[in-house]
């Protein structure tokens, strides 16, 4: 049986989460969705891998949702975290619930 | 339709256990509390340090605990012990057995001394404890089931195994048309407007949105902004990068159902499905807010082994990483570890705790229950007069 090394929270999540420490070139595997993705930096265990391209601007998935935006263009099988992504303005968070309503 | 094997009340409810217990209305009796419920062997101490010189809001949600504790379906029947003219003990129990729920009260200062109170509260409950052991089982239908969904002790796995588990879990009870309670307001700031997107309505938004803004003004009022303090430098070194991200991976214990209502701290839902109750993050007031409110079950993630239990609810813990698993197994029911060592998934899990529900309300004891850890305390909002 194989042994997954990383979690995929939600279907539609652009991200997923090592759960191990990966080193560059070492390959994240999902078993359940056949996902073998190649990682392009230094991946410390808990952190977040891009597994589909996102623009700068674009949100950043997980759990389904969405956890922030990306500052810069994020690769496939790279490092995502508080040097490519912030937070949402309070401003944003207020459109999300206008949406709602 | 599922069942379970509970104990049908009096008053149409259902319990997953059948408690004979001794609670105090105010701080200055848990020790006589505590001292009737060694008399009688099986009487479970139901035990706090409040209820006297308070506030209005505060008394009234003393009142509202006590009372939902008392009146649980998980009871069979209860003491209350209180003191003082004004003690609301005899007001609760005369409102209760109008509900035809078997409660006592006694009240020193007004209608007897420390000594009758242990002579009488003794020959009482060993009568009620004796009756109680008549009590069988009956099938009811799982929609009768409340869960309530609480973390305590989290780490940097919480977000990722325990917590989502559990939402797979309650996906399914709210599925199978029983109800789930997500509780602590403190961990939804930096998601809230994601929750509140999930209400069935602009009502149950605004109700949501409104307790959040209540709980972080009531912080801010102190000097602290959980806002800006969040991720904290330890949460980015573990992976968190956003507050948004953080927030997600607590509330994600209630899944993906749409939040039907919004609840005061100890209130009962009226609804069924998944609902909020606005509780703090501190776990021991959080899980008896739950209780009180009808909830006959709690699920309880942990990364660091808070071994909080209830004196009158089963707690469920599932353990968020193998080490925790390792170290306390003694302390844990459901080992969530197994999705970081990439054994099982977020579902396998889920439907563990699912499984283990059912188990718990047929009468299987959790651990919390075979360590006898009865923790509970009433969350305060003000200070003591």
């Amino acid at each position: 049986m194989k042994v997954n090394n990383a979690i995929k929270l939600h279907p539609s999540d652009n991200v997923v989460v090592a759960l191990n420490s990966l080193e560059v070139g070492e390959h994240i595997l999902i078993d359940e969705i056949g996902l073998v993705q190649e990682v392009k930096d230094k991946i410390p265990y808990g952190h977040k891998v891009c597994i589909q391209e996102i623009k700068k601007g674009e949100k950043i998935l997980k759990y389904g949702e969405c956890m922030g935006i990306a500052t810069n263009d994020i690769k496939v099988g790279h490092h995502v975290h508080v040097h490519n992504v912030r937070g949402l303005k309070e401003s944003e968070r207020l459109v999300s619930v206008v949406d709602f309503a | 339709m599922k069942t379970f094997k509970g104990y049908k009340r009096p008053n149409g409810t259902f319990g997953v256990r059948n408690h004979v217990i001794v609670i105090n209305t105010v701080g200055e009796l848990a020790g006589v509390a505590n001292r009737l419920a060694d008399l009688v062997p099986g009487v479970v101490p139901v035990i706090q340090q409040g209820g006297t010189s308070q506030f209005p809001e505060d008394s009234m949600q003393t009142i509202r605990t006590i009372k939902g504790t008392v009146g649980h379906p998980n009871i069979n029947a209860a003491l209350i012990l209180g003191m003082g003219e004004d003690d609301f003990a005899e007001q609760i129990a005369a409102e209760l057995r109008e509900q035809q729920c078997k409660v006592k009260a006694i009240v020193i200062n007004k209608s007897t001394s420390l000594e009758k109170l242990l002579v009488d509260g003794r020959a009482w409950l060993q009568k009620v404890y004796e009756e109680s052991l008549e009590d069988k089982r009956v099938d009811v239908p799982i929609t009768e089931l409340t869960i309530g969904l609480e973390c305590g002790g989290s780490d940097a796995w919480s977000g990722i195994t325990a917590n989502p588990a559990i939402g797979v879990c309650s996906d399914m009870i709210v599925d199978d048309g029983a109800t789930s309670i997500l509780a602590e307001t403190t961990e939804a700031i930096g998601a809230e407007h994601i929750l509140a997107r999930r209400a069935i309505n602009e009502q149950v938004a605004k109700d949501f949105l409104t307790i959040v803004k209540n709980y972080e003004n009531r912080i801010l009022d102190t000097g602290e902004d959980i806002r800006s303090a969040n991720p904290t430098p330890g949460n980015m070194v573990g992976g968190l990068t956003t507050l948004e991200e953080k927030s997600l991976g607590c509330i994600k214990k209630g899944g993906n159902a749409p939040l039907q209502q919004v609840l005061k701290y100890a209130e009962k839902p009226s609804a069924k499905g998944f609902v909020f109750m606005d509780t703090p993050g501190y776990d021991v007031e959080s899980v008896a807010g739950l209780a009180a409110g009808g909830c006959q079950i709690v699920l309880f993630s942990t990364g660091k082994g808070s071994p909080t239990g209830s004196p009158i609810v089963p707690v469920i813990k599932i353990g968020t990483n193998p080490k925790l698993y390792e170290i306390m197994s003694e302390h844990i029911d459901v080992n969530a570890g197994t999705i970081v060592e990439g054994k099982k998934t977020l579902q396998d899990v889920g439907e563990e705790i699912y499984n283990l529900v059912l188990k718990v309300a047929n009468g299987e004891k959790t651990k919390a229950e075979q360590h006898r850890n009865q923790e509970f305390a009433i969350w305060r909002l003000a200070q003591s007069i």
